[in-house]
């Protein structure tokens, strides 16, 4: 077994504290995990792409292979497109539909839906909207991993587990909220993959 | 015991205390940063009073370990690659005098450029300077590796390098813990002339030095790091290096490589092994995760021997990252590939950040200098580099740290007026000071902002030795005090700021204008702290 995930954003937007779920969690079934960063000067505003792989078995390469990945997981709809060329043909994209422009040239709303409705398999998710309702608009992320962790081999429970661990110290109401949200995300993925 | 989830860095790190370091040393420099932070968040190295403060840039910190090297006790020392260009001179020069107390140096390479100037290859400087190199191939090797050099260095006497890439240090896997060993004690060298490289000294200690290059080699030939692995197909042999092994290995998931395999990972390359693959084989894939050091080699100048593919042949790229794909392609297996990027996907890069003070600054700046038309401002390596890009297009340099004020002060001295350095508060305390006093020597006209945020900000916020000494720095070097200006870059003071820099470009001697306001991320920072 093996998953290779792409994570991509905007730097900022926080596409690590996804990983760092995902990674618990299969920490604690002991999976082996390679997950390449990117730190630096990419951060400020610019493009951010993680290399996140799970196998039950030895991880050569901290980069997974173009054309291999199994999703792509992206908390910003263009940013998901730039990473197709490591999507395998049966790999899902993941991705919110909420733009993050910081650039002059960010493509119009309905090039870039047309754009995203080409792929055969995509969850496309209005993340801010469901995490805002459900009161916590930080916890945008939480929602797009819900939404794809139908596609991950890991135990539902075995990720909630780790949502409430990993927030723990921030306060049961925050633990509820981000539970609540990874619901949402997971329950509008099985209805709309 | 279970195992740690670290970086490559953080591997690092946590094997330099485990190795019983008493001080690491270093400068801050994507990607090795983490390596320090990781010590400072350490309870491990404040229990044990190790040292781990930042220094003023990479000679400092070299020189500062070279000396708890010379009291007996192990010290680590860590830098980006272009950070050990600053560090030359003790680097070649500790290789003569050797090392007491292990003496390790931990060189980031960036392959690829991701944040630097260029990607020189650091294999070639320790071959240069004749002293051994570990290039970790993943975390678990990082960690070990680290351990060991310390005993390495001092079984030889010798400062160790360690080689690493932006990959592996930022990548993250398990990786085990060994036993932490105490930190030595202070012992002074027997030998009390060991550091003294007087010429008639240094020609003794040199000699030492080439004698001890057999040894390394054979240590090289029999380590548990460079491994020959034996395969059927004799049709060809692969060299591969550090992390490119793991590219290799990435394209037999399952099953094995066919071809014999040696992975070098300790240096001096080990002859004996290369040279049992040329024999089998008939031709020598080499795969590098950088230069091409062992292909350039191994090839001679006339390429005489068995056929030699890699970066110089064309079968990989002469330049950049490796990756699994590369390296299939170069084994002639197929290569795999999703979709292209949909032409609608715009580029996306770094800009500073909103608030950001040097947005003012540039505002100010290039409002002042539209009357003289573009290219005398020359900048410096920091965040507010990010001025090259629209929409300010404020600067026409950025070479090497601190080289925006000397660069200026030349331009100055072949007639280009008014002549602009912009140069960060880290960077003029890493580099640019001595550069102002060759401009204050010879009363150069220009005129020289010194950016004050408080921090080393393109890093990600460490600590800047500039904090709250630029202005007593300028004053101590000589610069005239009504040529001093500090100003705040701030929205609401831009005709202030603008009257300011316009009267100190007309100046014709040394100005120095220090916009002052804080980081917004640091005080981000701060503030949730609270
Ligand atoms: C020799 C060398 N060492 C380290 C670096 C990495 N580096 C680039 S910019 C920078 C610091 C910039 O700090 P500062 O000058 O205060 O500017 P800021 O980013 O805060 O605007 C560092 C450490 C480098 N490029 N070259
Ligand atoms: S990190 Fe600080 S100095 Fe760098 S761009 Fe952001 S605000 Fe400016």
């Amino acid at each position: 077994m093996k998953i290779d995930i792409i994570l991509a954003g905007v730097g900022g937007q926080g596409i690590l504290s996804i990983a760092s779920i995902i990674g618990y969690a299969a920490l604690k079934k002991g999976l082996h995990l390679k997950q390449a960063e990117v730190h630096g000067m990419s951060q400020r505003g610019g493009d951010v792409q993680s290399h996140f792989r799970l196998a039950d078995h030895e991880i050569a390469s901290d980069l997974i292979p173009q054309g291999q990945a199994d999703l792509i997981i992206s908390v910003e709809p263009m940013e998901s497109l730039r990473y197709l060329p490591w999507l395998s043909s049966k790999g899902w994209l993941i991705t919110n539909d909420q733009p993050f422009i910081n650039i002059p040239n960010y493509p119009a709303p309905e090039v870039l839906s047309a754009e995203l409705n080409k792929l055969p398999n995509k969850v496309v998710i209005n993340a801010d909207k469901i995490a805002k309702e459900l009161g916590s608009a930080r916890s945008a992320n939480m929602v797009i991993l819900g939404a794809a962790s139908p596609f991950i081999e890991i135990d539902f429970k075995d990720i909630e587990n780790a949502v409430s661990e990993v927030f723990a110290r921030k306060g049961e109401e925050i633990v509820n909220t981000n539970l609540a949200c990874l619901r949402a995300g997971r329950e509008f993925a099985q209805q709309n993959k | 015991m279970s195992k740690l989830l670290l970086l490559g860095d953080e591997a690092i790190g946590q094997a330099a205390l485990d190795a019983g370091i008493s001080g690491v040393y270093a400068y801050p420099g994507t990607p090795s940063t983490e390596i320090m932070e990781y010590v400072q968040h350490s309870k491990q190295a404040a229990e044990g009073q190790v040292h781990r403060s930042w220094s003023a840039n990479e000679k400092t910190a070299m020189e500062s370990a070279i000396g708890m090297s010379y009291a007996g006790k192990r010290a680590l020392v860590c830098m980006k690659h272009v950070g050990l260009n600053v560090a030359a001179d003790p680097f070649m020069n500790s290789a003569i005098t050797g090392a007491n107390g292990g003496l390790v140096y931990l060189i980031a390479d960036d392959p690829s450029m991701h944040s630097s100037q260029d990607e020189q290859d650091s294999r070639f400087f320790a071959k240069f300077a004749y002293i051994p190199v570990f290039e970790p191939s993943n975390q678990q090797e990082a960690y070990d590796m680290t351990y060991d050099a310390f005993a390495f260095s001092e079984k030889y006497r010798i400062p160790v390098m360690l080689r690493v890439t932006t990959r592996l240090a930022h990548s993250r896997a398990g990786v085990a813990k060994k036993e932490s060993l105490p930190q030595n004690e202070v012992k002074l060298c027997d030998n009390k002339k060991q550091f003294i490289l007087l010429p008639a000294h240094a020609r003794v200690f040199y000699r030492e030095l080439l004698a001890k290059q057999p040894l390394l080699e054979k240590e090289s030939v029999e380590s548990k790091y460079n491994q020959y692995i034996d395969g059927s197909d004799k049709s060809m042999g692969v060299i591969v290096s550090g992390i490119a092994y793991n590219y290799l290995m990435e394209n037999y998931v399952g099953t094995k490589c066919p071809y014999p395999v040696l992975k070098i990972t300790q240096y001096p390359i080990p002859t004996q092994l290369v040279a049992r693959m040329v024999n089998e084989c008939e031709t020598v894939l080499v795969a590098e995760e950088g230069y091409p050091l062992i292909e350039e080699q191994l090839k001679g100048l006339l390429n005489a021997g068995k056929p030699v593919k890699g970066r110089l042949d064309g079968t990989l790229p002469r330049d950049g990252e490796l990756n699994p794909n590369l390296l299939a392609v170069a084994l002639g297996l197929t290569d795999t590939y999703g979709a292209d990027v949909p032409e609608i996907v715009a580029p996306r890069p770094p800009a500073l950040c909103l608030g950001c003070p040097h947005i003012d600054s540039y505002t100010a700046l290039n409002q002042a200098m539209e009357q003289y038309g573009p290219g005398r401002v020359f900048s410096d390596i920091g965040c507010y580099t990010l001025g090259a890009l629209p929409p300010y297009n404020a600067i026409y340099s950025t070479v090497d740290m601190g080289a925006s004020i000397t660069m200026a002060k030349g331009a100055s001295d072949a007639g280009l007026r008014p002549a602009v350095a912009v140069i960060g508060d880290s960077t003029f305390t890493h580099s640019g000071i001595t550069s102002l006093l060759d401009c204050v020597v010879e009363n150069t006209p220009v005129t020289v902002f010194i950016l004050d945020n408080f921090t080393t900000g393109m890093t990600g916020g460490q600590d800047s030795h500039a904090l709250g000494r630029i202005g007593n720095i300028c004053k101590g070097l000589g610069v005239a005090e009504e040529h001093i200006r500090v100003i705040t870059p701030l929205k609401k003071n831009h005709e202030t700021n603008l009257q300011i820099v316009k009267e100190e470009l007309e100046y014709q001697g040394v100005s120095v204008i220090i916009p002052t306001r804080e980081c917004v991320q640091t005080l981000k920072k701060k503030l949730t702290k609270k």
